[in-house]
């Protein structure tokens, strides 16, 4: 084995006064910060367009339908090209913004849309009742969304939403295509200069393994902590 | 105290209530009955603008429905609901099912709203369980929880719709025990019952509905005394309900 994988590939200079090892750390925190700088837009945007997308206004949910079919129809890839290429040529202020920045908008409006289908579908699924019960006892509508339906919505959605947040963290590979310095990028770029593919694609895999298990099991112990006292499967 | 005036609603082409009046007082216990479909759901709901109406009016202790300045949320927070399936809210425990809309509608303090939905929590006999979640009751014991926590609000009239039906027989008993406790103790109410023992005990007035329209609106005792003097419709529904 010792023989097979020269892990000691991690520690030799990159030529740029740093190791592999360095690099692919630093790498790592380039894709979780995607990851996570695209999650949180996308659950803000996500969870407002779902909601407006539950309310009964005509206007508010055709601009949530048509958010939804836009981000959600487009390649990712696209997408990331459209904020990346074409925006700033129509917007020439927006030469100037860090693709960083781009790259979190693409993945973050394209996963909202997706968000945003689990919280309709989430709200969709309770029943009527539970509205009329609330606005029965003079809550407001917002009052009845916020102590009751969106904590419920929420419950039913934590599988699917792991999910979400997991692909986020796959999908933020596509960052590479403008050059920013994540898991990806490094894996292509340092398996060329090292012709050890086997140990950087290994050790870059693991990594993606790692980040997206975490997010798993945090949901599955947030999913626990919820569970409601008497549901079925529930907590006693 | 509720006037229910030449009211109609229409979903799309299809009339759910056709020219509906009538009037509940103070103190009075008013029974809706007729067969399904005929509108009592839809008709006790457009007394707290759950539904809303097209034509005619509706005023609840002399504020009217319909006309646009009315707090609909401030209105409702006076009418209390019971709906067939209890509607508990399941991600909060009872003591917080009784006083969420206390605390957020009538600004209650946390104490004043405990204070207020464990007392109406013991009227409904179920004080020991104010930890429990609805999931760990029974539906007798979650529809007693529904009927305090609309009460917790003190309410100047409570609505029924079906508040038994939902329910397994041997638990109807222990709901419409607490619904006449309240009627005899002087609640304006209107409910919705297949019950026919429980109208004819408590109730002072019946509406037979069919078909969205109000067939009868005629004084308990006239209604189950004189079988003769019925609508046929109302004299249909009667024998068949008796019967079974
Ligand atoms: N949202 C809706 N859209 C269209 N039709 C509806 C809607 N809600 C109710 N209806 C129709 O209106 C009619 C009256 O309904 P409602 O629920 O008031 O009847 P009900 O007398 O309470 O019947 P039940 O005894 O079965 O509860 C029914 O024919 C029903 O199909
Ligand atoms: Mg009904």
């Amino acid at each position: 084995m010792s023989s097979f994988f020269q892990w000691k590939i991690f520690l030799q200079d990159t030529g740029g006064g740093q190791t592999y090892l360095q690099w692919l750390i630093s790498a790592w925190g380039w894709t979780l910060a995607v990851s996570f700088c695209s999650w949180a837009i996308a659950i803000i945007v996500g969870v407002f367009i779902g909601i407006i997308r539950t309310l009964p206004n005509k206007f508010l949910l055709f601009i949530g339908n048509t958010w939804t079919e836009v981000f959600r129809n487009i390649p990712l890839i696209i997408q990331i090209f459209i904020w990346y290429h074409v925006i700033p040529s129509i917007f020439l202020s927006l030469r100037q913004v860090p693709p960083f920045i781009l790259v979190v908008i693409a993945l973050g409006f394209f996963t909202s849309a997706r968000i945003s289908e689990l919280v309709k579908a989430g709200m969709e699924s309770l029943s009527k009742g539970q509205l009329q019960a609330g606005l029965a006892l003079g809550l407001t509508r917002s009052q009845t969304y916020r102590y009751i339906l969106l904590p419920l919505a929420f419950r039913i959605i934590i599988p699917p939403l792991t999910s979400e947040s997991m692909n986020i963290i796959k999908n933020s590979s596509v960052a590479f295509a403008v050059s920013i310095s994540e898991l990806t990028m490094f894996a292509l770029q340092a398996g060329e200069e090292t012709s050890r593919n086997i140990e950087i694609f290994f050790a870059t895999t693991f990594l993606y393994f790692v980040s997206a298990f975490a997010v798993n099991r945090l949901a599955l112990y947030i999913e626990n902590r919820l569970k409601l006292p008497g549901a079925i499967g529930g907590a006693r | 105290m509720i006037e229910i005036k030449n009211v109609s609603k229409w979903y799309g082409d299809f009339q759910v209530l056709n020219d509906c009046t009538s009037s509940i007082n103070k103190g009075e216990v008013v029974v809706v009955c007729g067969p399904s479909g005929s509108g009592k759901s839809t008709l006790i709901k457009t007394v707290n603008a759950l539904e809303t109406i097209q034509k005619g009016e509706i005023i609840v202790n002399g504020t009217s429905l319909t006309d646009p300045a009315t707090n609909l949320s401030k209105l409702r927070s006076t009418v209390g609901m019971v709906f067939q399936n209890f509607e508990l809210f399941p991600h909060l425990n009872v003591t917080e099912n009784l006083i969420l809309a206390q605390m957020k509608v009538l600004n209650r303090t946390q104490n004043e709203a405990l204070s207020r939905g464990l007392k109406m929590l013991e009227r409904v006999g179920l004080k020991d369980h104010k930890n429990k979640f609805p999931g760990q009751l029974s539906g007798g014991q979650q529809q007693r929880v529904a009927i305090a926590r609309a009460l917790s609000m003190d309410p100047i009239i409570m609505l029924f719709d079906e508040p038994t039906s939902a329910l397994d027989p041997e638990m109807v008993g222990e709901v419409l025990d607490v619904i006449v406790k309240l009627a005899k103790e002087g609640m304006t109410m209107m409910c919705v019952t297949h019950e026919m023992g429980f109208a004819k005990n408590v109730s002072h007035r019946v509406i037979f509905m069919d078909e969205g329209k109000i067939v009868e609106d005629t004084k308990t005792d006239e209604f189950f005394g004189d079988l003769g003097a019925r609508t046929p419709r109302a004299k249909d529904f009667l024998s068949k309900i008796i019967r079974h």
